[in-house]
């Protein structure tokens, strides 16, 4: 009754808001994630899709009529990358506010400036605080299940929150691989029509998105809303594994891999996390304890789920692929603290940020993360910051520098 | 105007309210007025999508002051909070998900902030769509919510908080009103019209005939600011009929682009007579008078009418 096809992560995305049957979808173009809108479009414009695709005039309108919609009660739609999604930043926090449940696909890619268009997590990561849901996809399959259990959970009452599916810029965007499309009717009763709370109606008027005097009813509807979000935990967990039962893919909030006896551990997420599990294979092949734990929830944050599988374990690297600066990673607190009152805590945490604007990680690479974890673990000091940047790429950059004319070696 | 309306005299003016009395705004507040009114025309299935201003604050939850729906979006993108609401619920009418019964008009209302300057990219995207909705600007021609900063509607002459008058800037704000009646008769919509809250069967007769068109319309109504503008409570409607027939606010109406002027104020009043009623022109006039810019300020008006009189074929004076 499953059906598979070789597509890229755009296409699977797009096929997410196919199979959960979306209404509408507000549009607006941006690399590397047209090919989403464009598939979607195509596929309405020929009928083998009933919704409604309306390309507006920017992310920021775009955003905003995709929350309006919601309210209204259609199941939502959209798409967006980078500078677009930075662009609607403004509304995402609106929309989580306003809790209108539906979906927006992120194809990650590094923020200006320097304008670039290959992937790091600071846009997505930017709307870590909005109240939008955030689930991170390593691979093409991921981004369909994760979109229909986000529709799932968005949608669920209990939560009532929008949902972020965040997949990477051109090494997920436009790589093919196999998905598995699961069957409608089995998808009917996973993920029912979507009933909407108070809609606007002629015979039911409402008033939405209003404002507070005073700080106390304000903090009422921000606790309120970091409850949901701390439900969607639950939520979320009761829906992944009715969905493993049902289609038999796991898709837990995080996932471990090798950490059976693992005594160090690579935690990361999205598109490189194939390339971390790569490097723990190795490793392991060499005999050293290496494993990795991949976060695809990020919001709400599954502290339980990061206690269970890095309790005990000696040392933890944290590969941020974003960067705060003046800070370091941004993850990378958020474990260190979750870990803080375990006693059985990992004695060393070390801060890594690595893969900016797509720079490629190597083998090489990676084990050096693995081998600097465990040196430091063994100095039992506090570790030094790793910011990953290889000889021959930082010889390339003073190549080119040279060429033109601006390498200060070739002035002088 | 044509012969079937309902709307022949002020006694017309329907007697249902859907917004209710004891409303947050201030005393004597012109955009209230002409949003009471344009409800009672339009009845009560009617969504509001509202663009931070001064009337956002009608609402402070969970006191509500209208019988109708009401979605605050945010500053810069009202028009596509109506859109969003507009499509979901034509598909929603199409696949049989919700019967037709309950349909709601959507109604785009915000100041001259939202209207001229932040939302007029979402503005001109929403018309270029053909989106079936009503857009009402209560124009106070400057940010009257954040306490009187010029807008790119606040005319030449005016003071405000960011325009105020100096031995460097006689006149206050030296720049001059945006024309977006103009702007919007740029995307072609098939309604567009000025209103004012002192010529009200003008003003339901506009709003009554725009109901059976669809897609974008507009109405722009300037709408008096006791509080911005300066000048006692009491006065709104004297004031906003001074900005008519001083001939400083033209009221007309552009059907599929064809703009008509639908009151002509053959002999126009000189514009001082408006421009003395208010204290944001007060410095054009005190601690000495400002004849050069008041001059131009009555020259634009003449130019406005000689103009628009030989298309329409009227003249006008100036009274002495």
């Amino acid at each position: 009754m499953t059906t598979r096809k070789l597509v890229t992560g755009n296409s699977a995305a797009a096929w997410g808001a196919r199979l959960a049957k979306v209404d509408y979808i507000p549009a607006y173009p941006i690399t590397p994630q047209t090919e989403i809108v464009e598939t979607l479009s195509k596929w309405t414009r020929e009928g083998v899709m009933r919704a409604r695709v309306v390309q507006v005039e920017s992310e920021h309108s775009m955003l905003t009529a995709a929350g309006t919609a919601s309210l209204a009660g259609a199941r939502v739609f959209t798409a967006t990358s980078s500078q677009g999604f930075l662009y609607s930043l403004e509304m995402l926090y609106n929309i989580a506010g306003w809790r209108a449940p539906f979906v927006l696909v992120n194809v990650s890619r590094g923020l200006a400036a320097p304008i670039t268009l290959e992937p790091d997590h600071n846009d997505v990561l930017s709307a870590r605080d909005s109240g939008f849901l955030q689930f991170h996809a390593e691979n093409c399959q991921e981004i369909l299940d994760l979109m229909l259990l986000a529709y799932r959970v968005s949608e669920d009452r209990r939560v009532l929150l929008p949902s972020i599916v965040n997949l990477d810029g051109f090494y997920l965007s436009f790589t093919r691989e196999p998905l598995t499309l699961p069957n409608e009717d089995s998808l009917k009763t996973f993920l029912p029509d979507y009933e909407p709370v108070d809609p606007f109606r002629a015979s039911a008027p409402v008033a939405k998105g209003t404002p507070v005097f005073g700080g106390h009813i304000y903090s009422y509807f921000r606790y309120q809303l970091h409850g949901a979000a701390l439900r969607a935990i639950d939520v979320y967990r009761e829906a992944s594994e009715e969905f493993e039962s049902e289609f038999g893919r796991a898709c837990g909030p995080v996932d471990g891999y090798m950490l059976d006896d693992a005594e160090y551990v690579l935690v990361m997420s999205n598109s490189f996390a194939t390339i971390g599990k790569q490097a723990v294979r190795r490793l392991r092949d060499k005999g050293f304890p290496a494993g990795l734990l991949k976060i695809r929830m990020l919001r709400p944050f599954p502290t339980a789920d990061i206690l269970e599988k890095l309790r005990g374990v000696k040392g933890v690297a944290v590969l941020d692929q974003n960067i705060a600066p003046g800070s370091g990673g941004i993850i990378y607190p958020e474990i260190a603290a979750a870990l803080y009152h375990e006693w059985d805590r990992p004695d060393c945490i070390l801060p890594v940020v690595g893969g900016l604007g797509g720079k490629q990680l190597t083998m090489d690479e990676m084990e050096a993360i693995f081998y600097e974890l465990k040196s430091a673990f063994r100095r039992g000091d506090r570790p030094k910051p790793m910011f990953l940047m290889r000889e021959d790429e930082l010889n390339s950059v003073k190549q080119s520098l040279s060429v033109a004319g601006m390498n200060k070696g070739a002035r002088k | 105007m044509s012969a079937q309306t309902k709307f022949k005299t002020l006694k017309d003016i329907p007697i249902e309210d859907d917004t209710v009395p004891g409303g947050t705004l201030c005393a004597g507040c012109g955009g209230q007025h002409i949003i009471r009114i344009f409800h009672k025309i339009l009845g009560k299935n009617v969504v509001w999508v509202n663009a931070a201003g001064c009337v956002t604050t009608l609402y402070a939850y969970p006191l509500s002051p209208m019988k109708s729906s009401w979605m605050y979006t945010a500053f810069a993108s009202a028009p596509a909070g109506a859109q969003g609401i507009r499509d979901a619920l034509d598909i929603l009418i199409e696949k049989g998900k919700v019967p037709p019964s309950e349909d709601l008009k959507v109604v785009v209302v915000s100041g001259d902030g939202a209207a001229y300057d932040i939302g007029l990219q979402s503005t001109s995207g929403a018309i270029q769509r053909d989106l079936d909705f009503y857009y009402l600007v209560y124009d106070n021609e400057a940010y009257g919510n954040t306490g009187f900063q010029m807008s790119s509607s606040t005319p030449f002459g005016s003071a405000s908080t960011t325009t105020p008058p100096t031995t460097l800037f006689r006149a206050g704000n030296t720049g001059k009103k945006k024309d977006l009646f103009e702007i919007w008769r740029a995307h072609e919509p098939p309604y567009i019209a000025t209103l004012s809250g002192a010529h009200l069967t003008d003003f339901m007769r506009k709003v009554e005939k725009a109901g059976s068109i669809k897609g974008p319309k507009l109405f722009l109504s300037l709408s008096a600011c006791p509080t911005g503008w300066s000048f006692d409570p009491q006065d709104t409607i004297r004031v906003e009929r001074l900005g008519v027939e001083t001939g400083i606010w033209p009221l007309k109406e552009a059907v599929d682009g064809e703009v008509r002027h639908t009151y002509v104020p053959r002999t126009l009043k000189p514009v001082e007579l408006y421009l003395s009623t208010q204290d944001r022109f007060r410095h054009l006039f005190k601690p000495a008078r400002n004849d050069e810019a008041i001059t131009r300020i009555q020259q634009s008006v003449l130019r406005y009418w000689t103009k628009v009189g030989k298309q329409e074929g009227f003249e006008i004076s100036l009274a002495k």
